[in-house]
């Protein structure tokens, strides 16, 4: 398959949260949403409560597909960064370790230059934090130490969500 | 593919909804929008154009609960039909877990929906799935018309292979949410098969 299940774990979680945290605090963003290239939300900081978090996180996943596809068309490999220039609110939004999307929503608190400085800086420690959880999800696919929570699963299980 | 966060404690598949222009997808979406519990769902999103055909896709978040202590969430999609969005119908399919094939019963929308069939084994192929290994479900829409095709046929054009298949009618609702939960199940057992 072109991209491996993504699983997450605590220790990886936390560091990637630091992270966010230290972005959002140095680039005076807003909200920083990380996203999964599916669409997926992975975690978010700041003022998420404000926004629906879920839609924005299948939008953006749509809309670096959309530009992706475009990418292509005119032989690129993929457009890595796209920004979004409203009244108040900008969007910065760029891929890391080619498989998550970083989403940076700041205003006029903030600027341009100073996003993209503190995306770079924290682009890079995100990609190491990624490329360290993939290979410990193989490791443990390897080993069979998954601790996989559905394992046990039945049909009632799966019955009772819809009831 | 589907998202497990340990962390969190969640677990996030996403299902798409595949099938001819104007077989019925979004009006699937739709009702199981209506259906379902306010504190179950999040906001539906259309991607459409002034007439309502959809254009990228329509999303609809549903969070139905926890198995085994894991929130279980489904991300519902639906492709733009028509023949010539074929580019965003690729894009949509990109991590998909489970395909429900949305199939239109009419007689004269026979060739479209084994045109539409053929693109999405072509489609899921580029993408780096085999149609006939991933969780994926057949559903005969639009029953409730007048110049059906009989089921015997349609499951000889459409589904050879006998995967679940359901008669449906999406605008009163019959049958949607038998497939949601039929696709949902083969998702999550083939979770559990995969590891």
């Amino acid at each position: 398959m072109s991209n491996p299940q993504l699983i997450m774990y605590d220790e990886e979680f936390k560091q990637i949260n630091v992270v966010l945290e230290k972005l959002l605090r140095e680039a005076n963003a807003k909200v920083i949403f990380l996203v999964d290239k599916n669409g997926q939300l992975i975690t978010g900081c700041g003022e998420t409560e404000r926004f629906d978090t879920t839609s924005l996180a299948s939008l953006t996943a749509g809309n670096i597909a959309a530009t992706g596809g475009l990418a292509k068309l005119i032989g690129e490999k993929e457009f890595s960064i796209l920004f979004h220039e409203g009244e108040k609110d900008n969007l910065h939004i760029s891929i890391v370790a080619g498989r998550v999307i970083l989403v940076v929503l700041f205003d006029t608190r903030s600027s341009l230059g100073l996003v993209r400085l503190r995306v770079k800086k924290a682009s890079e420690e995100l990609t190491s934090i990624f490329t360290k959880l993939l290979e410990k999800s193989e490791e443990k696919e390897k080993s069979g130490d998954s601790e996989f929570p559905f394992a046990e699963i039945t049909d009632d299980d799966i019955d009772n969500l819809f009831s | 593919m589907s998202f497990i966060n340990y962390a969190s404690r969640e677990i996030n598949c996403k299902i798409v909804y595949y099938g001819p222009g104007l077989c019925g997808k979004t009006t699937n979406l739709q009702y199981v929008y209506q259906k379902t519990a306010a504190d179950a769902k999040g906001k539906m999103i259309s991607l459409a154009t002034e007439t309502e055909r959809t254009l990228f896709f329509d999303f609809l978040p549903l969070a139905l609960g926890e198995i085994r202590g894991f929130k279980t969430r489904f991300h519902l999609y639906t492709v733009p039909g028509q023949v010539f969005y074929d580019a965003s119908r690729k894009l949509i399919l990109k991590g998909v877990d489970g395909v429900v094939f949305v199939a239109d019963s009419q007689e004269e929308r026979m060739d479209a929906n084994i045109e539409s069939v053929e693109n999405l084994r072509i489609n899921l192929i580029e993408q780096g799935y085999d149609l006939d290994k991933i969780p994926y479900v057949v559903q005969y829409n639009k029953r409730d018309l007048p110049n059906v095709v009989s089921v015997d046929e349609l499951r000889r054009e459409l589904n050879p292979t006998g995967v679940p298949e359901f008669e449906a009618c999406a605008t009163t609702g019959e049958g949607v949410f038998e497939t949601l939960k039929a696709i949902a199940k083969l998702i999550l057992f083939d979770l559990k098969k995969g590891k």
